[in-house]
This record gives structure tokens, C-alpha cells and sequence, in this order.
């Protein structure tokens, strides 16, 4: 239990400060940063309190927030992501995620394909939405969202295999 | 009551969420009004330490950039200089001492030097933040320039650090004017292009060409007159045919700032309570 809590923690301090220095100066073509912090609520222990989780995501997000100087925009992303999440999973996984009895490093390549560009879509959608706050540019939020959105479900997967350890 | 209780105990995960939901957005909207809340930026001890910490190694691999660009306003300032002395011998130069008007009148603006520790330019709502805050004298509405041309304003301060509302963001106006003539217009950004801005509202009789060189026109408290923008690059008649709309090419880079000098306007205070005088009449 204890060393969940610390493997979650070291998590979200790895993402956040790869995703503040690195990920957040990419500027590919100009404008597409790609957001791979979100893989912290995405692999997050799926039996976990949901009201915790929640409130986890809004800090999460209100971090990004205040090194960013958004507003609240990624903290209300994040909590979008938090909440749709046990839709998702019973979505991808099926009736398994009802016995609580899935592992993300368990499951099938597609599942985690599906699961990811969900919620990752889901995130960078309002994400946009809410930081052009324009409803006119409307096709440039979608653009951004569609192009940021791919390149960040390629970030989060290879993470996610690079880092997962099979048990056996 | 039984019911109410029941009521939020089973939906008490919804709830957490609209309350919470509720809250990002209005701190989102605040951050889409020119005055922000204090509470979420990254000019406090924790983001802004974290941001110098790393700035301070990036910083070492720019030196080489910056020396170059000092040299280059060294070189400006010594042209200057060396103009003004070789003007009539026998007046004696004016010095402190033997001057009528007392020296702290006549020095409007003071320069004050910080660095970047974050810069962004890609989203449409940029902000850069500078290590240097209330504490070396840096206060809100100052305006922020470096030896190329105009960089933003500051927009909040904590006693170390600072955050810039930077040229790059929807949120920023300021009055700027054609080199050579006082035709003025109003800059701002549409949010594409990093290197291009663009100057609305320019006078139809104004003679504007392309390669024109746009400064800042003084008329507000925060920029002094005449801070080099950028070059004019095109130029179209709007709408209403009586307005011009230019887009500029700007003469800093605005993706490569390492040092930048923050501008206290002495009489600024002065300049206000005359204005708000009026305004009350």
C-alpha cells in the first residue's frame, strides 16, 4: 500500500517535470506540444477511492496550470478525464473491469489503445475549448485537438510499454 | 432530511466534480481578463524557483548569444554617445552639480535588468516569467523590452519573481506609431505566427510602405516614446476603407529572450491621478 502511494507520487514528478521542460517546448510546426502528463491519471490505480481520484486529477491539472499561467483549463481537463474514466474502462475492457480484476500491463495492446485515445481525447478537446475560448476559431481548436491528440496517445503508449514491468 | 443526506452521499462524486469543475472555470475566465487572479501563476517561490533553478543551466549554453547581443547595443549606445560630444566645445557639459533642475526630475524612466526563466509563444495566451520581482523594484504596468524592441508588460509580481503578459497574447493592446510620422495604431496579435503582429486601426492618410519601421508612441505610461517594434510587411485598407491594417515583422525574436530590461516610469503615478481626475469630471 505504502509503496503504491510512493510509486505514484515518483510518477507524478517524473511526468510533470519532463512535461514542463521538455514536452511543453516542443512547438512542433509551431504549435502542437503534446501533453503526456495525463498517462499519470490514465495509469492511476484503477481501484482507488473515485472521490480521491477526482480531486487528484484537479490538482494535477491546477499544476500544470500555474507553470503554464492558464487559468484553470488543464484542471478542468483533468477533472473531465477523471470523471469519464470508469466509463471509458468499462468501455475498452468490458465486463472484467467490473471485478476490479484488470491490469493496464495486462491487457490486450488494442484495449489500451482504445482506453487511451479516449480519455486523451476527451482531455485535449476541452483542453482547447477552453484555451482559445474563442467559438469562432472552432476549426483551428479541432485542428489542434485532433494533431496534439495524436501525438500524445504515441507519447502516452510508448511510455506506458516502456515502463510497465510484466509480471510474471 | 434522511433523503437529502442519502441524496448527496450517492452522488457525492458528481458533486465533487461540478464544485471542482465549477472552480477551474472561473479561474479560466479570469485568466481571459486582462486583470488575473492572483492565485494561479507562476510567479510564486515554488514555480518560480523551480523555473530559475533549470533557467540557470539553459542560460550557460545561451552566453555566447548574449554577449553578442550586448556588444551590439554597446556598439548603438557608443554611436550615440560619441554624436553628442562632438557638438560646440565651449558650452560647459551639464552635470549634476551644476545643473538648475534637480537630476531625479529630469529621469523619467529607469531601466531595471531581469532574466527569463520560462518564455512561451505557442498557445494563443502567452506569458513569460522573469526571476526579479517587487523586491528589485519591478511592479505591475511595467513595461518590459529588450535591446531589440518591445517584449511585453509585467502582469503580476510576487517579491522574486515576476510574470510577463508577453506581445504574444490576445490579451495585449498598446499604442504604437510609423517611424518619421505620428500616425498611430493600435498592436495586438491574432495568435499564428510568433514573428508577426499585427497593428489595427492605422490612420487611411498615414503613409504607410512596406519596410517601414513601427516604434512605440509614448502615449500610454507604460512604454516611453519610440522602442523599435518591427517592420512593416504588408498592408491592407479594412472593411470600412478608412483604417489600414498592417501586419508587422517583429525585430525581437520573441522565441530566443534571455535578458530583458523592465521600465519604471517615474511620473506614472502622476500621469494617472490626472487622467482619473478627468474621468471623474
Amino acid at each position: 500500500m505504502k509503496n503504491n502511494v510512493l510509486k505514484n507520487i515518483m510518477r507524478f514528478v517524473a511526468l510533470m517535470f519532463v512535461q514542463i521542460y521538455l514536452f511543453n517546448h516542443i512547438n512542433f510546426l509551431g504549435y502542437i506540444n503534446p501533453y503526456p502528463y495525463v498517462l499519470f491519471l490514465l495509469v492511476f490505480p484503477f481501484t482507488a477511492n473515485r472521490s480521491l481520484y477526482i480531486f487528484i486529477a484537479f490538482l494535477t491539472g491546477l499544476t500544470m496550470d500555474m507553470f503554464g499561467n492558464s487559468g484553470g483549463v488543464h484542471a478542468a481537463a483533468c477533472l473531465f478525464l477523471a470523471y469519464l474514466r470508469p466509463l471509458t474502462l468499462r468501455f475498452a475492457f468490458g465486463v472484467s473491469y467490473e471485478y476490479n480484476a484488470i491490469k493496464l500491463s495486462k491487457v490486450s495492446l488494442y484495449g489500451r489503445f482504445v482506453y487511451i485515445s479516449i480519455l486523451v481525447f476527451t482531455h485535449h478537446l476541452v483542453l482547447f475549448l477552453l484555451e482559445v475560448f474563442n467559438i469562432s476559431n472552432i476549426l483551428y481548436t479541432l485542428n489542434k485537438t485532433l494533431v496534439t491528440s495524436i501525438f500524445t496517445i504515441i507519447l502516452c503508449i510508448v511510455f506506458n510499454i516502456l515502463f510497465s514491468r510484466r509480471i510474471e | 432530511m434522511q433523503q437529502i443526506i442519502n441524496f448527496l452521499i450517492r452522488n457525492k462524486n458528481f458533486l465533487l466534480f461540478a464544485f471542482l469543475l465549477m472552480l477551474s472555470l472561473v479561474f479560466t475566465i479570469q485568466s481571459h481578463s486582462y486583470h488575473r487572479s492572483k492565485f494561479v501563476n507562476s510567479a510564486n517561490w515554488f514555480t518560480g524557483g523551480i523555473y530559475g533553478s533549470v533557467s540557470s543551466v539553459q542560460d550557460y549554453f545561451n552566453l555566447k548569444t548574449y554577449n553578442q547581443q550586448l556588444l551590439e547595443e554597446n556598439a548603438r549606445l557608443r554611436t550615440i554617445v560619441s554624436a553628442t560630444k562632438t557638438g560646440d566645445k565651449s558650452i560647459e557639459p551639464l552635470t549634476a552639480a551644476n545643473s538648475p533642475i534637480p537630476a531625479d526630475s529630469t529621469v523619467q524612466y529607469v531601466y531595471n535588468t531581469a532574466r527569463v526563466i520560462n518564455n512561451n509563444y505557442a498557445k494563443i495566451d502567452n506569458f513569460i516569467t522573469l526571476k526579479g520581482g517587487s523586491s528589485s523594484n519591478i511592479q505591475k504596468d511595467q513595461g518590459v523590452i529588450t535591446s531589440q524592441g518591445i517584449v511585453g508588460i509585467i502582469d503580476n509580481t510576487s517579491s522574486s519573481y515576476s510574470t510577463v503578459l508577453s506581445i504574444l497574447n490576445s490579451n495585449f493592446t498598446t499604442q504604437v506609431k510609423l517611424k518619421g510620422s505620428e500616425h498611430f495604431g493600435t498592436l495586438q496579435w491574432d495568435g499564428k505566427s510568433p514573428n508577426i503582429v499585427q497593428v489595427i486601426d492605422m490612420q487611411q492618410q498615414a503613409p504607410v510602405t512596406k519596410g517601414d519601421t513601427i516604434e512605440t508612441s509614448g502615449k500610454s505610461a507604460i512604454f516611453p516614446k519610440g522602442i523599435p517594434v518591427g517592420v512593416v510587411q504588408d498592408y491592407t485598407l479594412d472593411n470600412s476603407k478608412n483604417f489600414y491594417t498592417l501586419s508587422v515583422k517583429l525585430m525581437n525574436d520573441m522565441t530566443s529572450l534571455g535578458h530583458v530590461y523592465v521600465i519604471e516610469n517615474k511620473a506614472r503615478v502622476e500621469i494617472e491621478q490626472l487622467e482619473n481626475e478627468n474621468y471623474e469630471e
